[in-house]
């Protein structure tokens, strides 16, 4: 089972004076769900972008497993990057690397409401049906680990519970390690099994929590808000972060 | 229709051999076309409009994508990239044909360097613009270089791709008839330098037309068609 270690000593953009990230060390359990709760700019895209190998400008290391290689990424980012050119479909199998995953698309798209708009082209779906394809591209590739920033920033709020439930059905069926990140709190404890809450500049972990509400009570917002305000009161530091 | 009534009322109350009848023009047109001569020469030009424009375009792309992406390369060859740009056409034919002697792969050569700044110009601009995050996403999902440039690439530098292919057929054509007139004993450009010293203006218009007609069948049944494909994802 891959378990993910991350552990980053120094990362200063060249045109900074201070470093963006410093002495973060980070381990994620095979299949286990994290949410990284920060406040905005504090680092965390950075932090996502050099696990997925797309900064190799820093000092540190990221561990898959007992190996060091590069680990198989599933990233969906804040924007879709969708290929506008391509349909939903094809923009799913590019990034397999052979087609016999075709019955895996299929699944993916019918756990995800996307069946009927496999064959349309990106600039005719809905942000929400975008996002939707993004995670189904991410879950497609089978990673070692999934990258979420913040997919659901700027969706309406029921859009935005919709596609989280969506995306917890998707989990449940094909459990992976997933790094997410966001700044909503609630978000964050509806889906997440642990909590890590970041500081800003340089990023530094504040605190872990593991979040023990039962992942059938997950939609109950009264639990979660309640979760919430016992978070704030027996962690006041938590507050400056959101 | 209203122009071609008003060049014949003209040319009829002119009766000037400088402006000769439609109908006098479509009579040579069609002699010409019978006798083999037109389509013979008009072939001629076309062959060597294509085998320029390919290597033109070919060359142009992958050079414009590498200076585009690549800010070391780009820097050093900018100032001759300027130079090339600016060099009269006149000048690069003459030389072609001084250097090689008047041979076909001197008229080739001499056309090529001509549009070949154009196209460079045009592709890197194309590839300065590409989207980085779009880039970024297939390089996390390890897209590897042939799918990146079909997938990613190559349909973002379509309307430039599209754009130098226009303006680079405009250019051709022109400067073609320039290698022919100078070097040449076939093609519509020597044509019409031998028209031009009989003061035969009805068969340099007959030419010209047919010229015309060629031009508007490639738009209407190359670029077009090819337009639509591309950008069939587009609302």
């Amino acid at each position: 089972m891959t378990d993910i270690q991350i552990s980053i000593n120094n990362k200063t953009y060249p045109t900074a004076t201070t470093p963006s990230i410093a002495n973060l060390k980070l381990s994620l359990n095979s299949n286990e769900f994290v949410c990284l709760v920060g406040p905005s700019g504090c680092g965390k895209t950075t932090l996502l972008n050099i696990i997925a190998g797309l900064d190799k400008d820093y000092d540190g290391e990221i561990r898959v497993g007992q190996q060091h290689k590069q680990a198989k990424i599933g990233y969906v980012f804040q924007n879709p990057r969708l290929l506008p050119w391509r349909t939903v479909r094809e923009n799913v199998e590019l990034a397999l690397d052979a087609p016999q995953s075709t019955g895996v698309v299929d699944d993916l798209l019918e756990i995800m409401q996307l069946t009927a708009a496999q064959h349309s082209y990106p600039e005719r779906l809905s942000l929400g049906m975008s996002r939707r394809v993004a995670i189904i591209r991410a879950f497609a590739v089978d990673p070692d680990v999934l990258l979420m920033d913040e997919p659901f920033v700027s969706l309406d709020a029921p859009t935005a519970r919709r596609v989280r439930e969506l995306l917890l059905d998707l989990w449940r069926q094909r459990p992976h390690t997933v790094l997410f990140v966001t700044h909503d709190l609630r978000e964050a404890i509806a889906l997440a099994d642990r909590l890590i809450f970041l500081s800003a500049s340089p990023m530094q972990l504040v605190s872990e929590i593991s979040v023990p509400i039962p992942r059938t009570e997950r939609h109950d917002e009264l639990a979660i808000e309640a979760f919430r305000q016992q978070l704030l009161t027996y962690y006041p530091e938590i507050k400056q972060l959101l | 229709m209203v122009f071609l009534a008003l060049w014949q009322g003209l040319a009829s109350y002119l009766n000037s051999n400088t402006l000769p009848t439609p109908i006098a023009v479509a009579r040579i047109f069609w002699q010409d076309c019978v006798s083999g001569q037109l389509p013979f020469h008009l072939g001629v030009t076309m062959l060597r409009l294509v085998v320029s424009f390919t290597l033109a375009m070919l060359l142009g792309c992958a050079i414009g994508i590498v200076l585009g992406r690549n800010k070391k390369l780009d820097t050093f060859f900018d100032n001759w990239l300027v130079i090339f740009l600016n060099v009269p056409a006149l000048v690069t034919i003459i030389l072609c044909y001084v250097w090689f002697g008047l041979v076909e792969s001197a008229a080739i050569l001499a056309v090529v360097i001509n549009k070949l700044p154009n196209v460079i110009v045009t592709i890197r601009e194309g590839t300065r613009a590409l989207d980085q995050d779009l880039l970024d996403m297939a390089r996390c999902y390890h897209f590897g270089r042939r799918k990146t440039l079909v997938h990613v690439i190559w349909p973002q530098l379509h309307p430039f791709v599209m754009g130098a292919t226009r303006s680079g057929l405009a250019l051709i054509w022109k400067i073609i008839l320039v290698v022919e007139l100078l070097g040449r004993s076939n093609g519509m450009g020597y044509q019409l330098h031998l028209f031009f010293q009989l003061f035969d203006v009805a068969s340099i218009l007959a030419y010209t037309f047919a010229f015309v007609a060629v031009i508007q069948l490639i738009e209407l049944l190359v670029l077009k068609p090819l337009d639509k494909k591309a950008l069939r994802w587009r609302r």
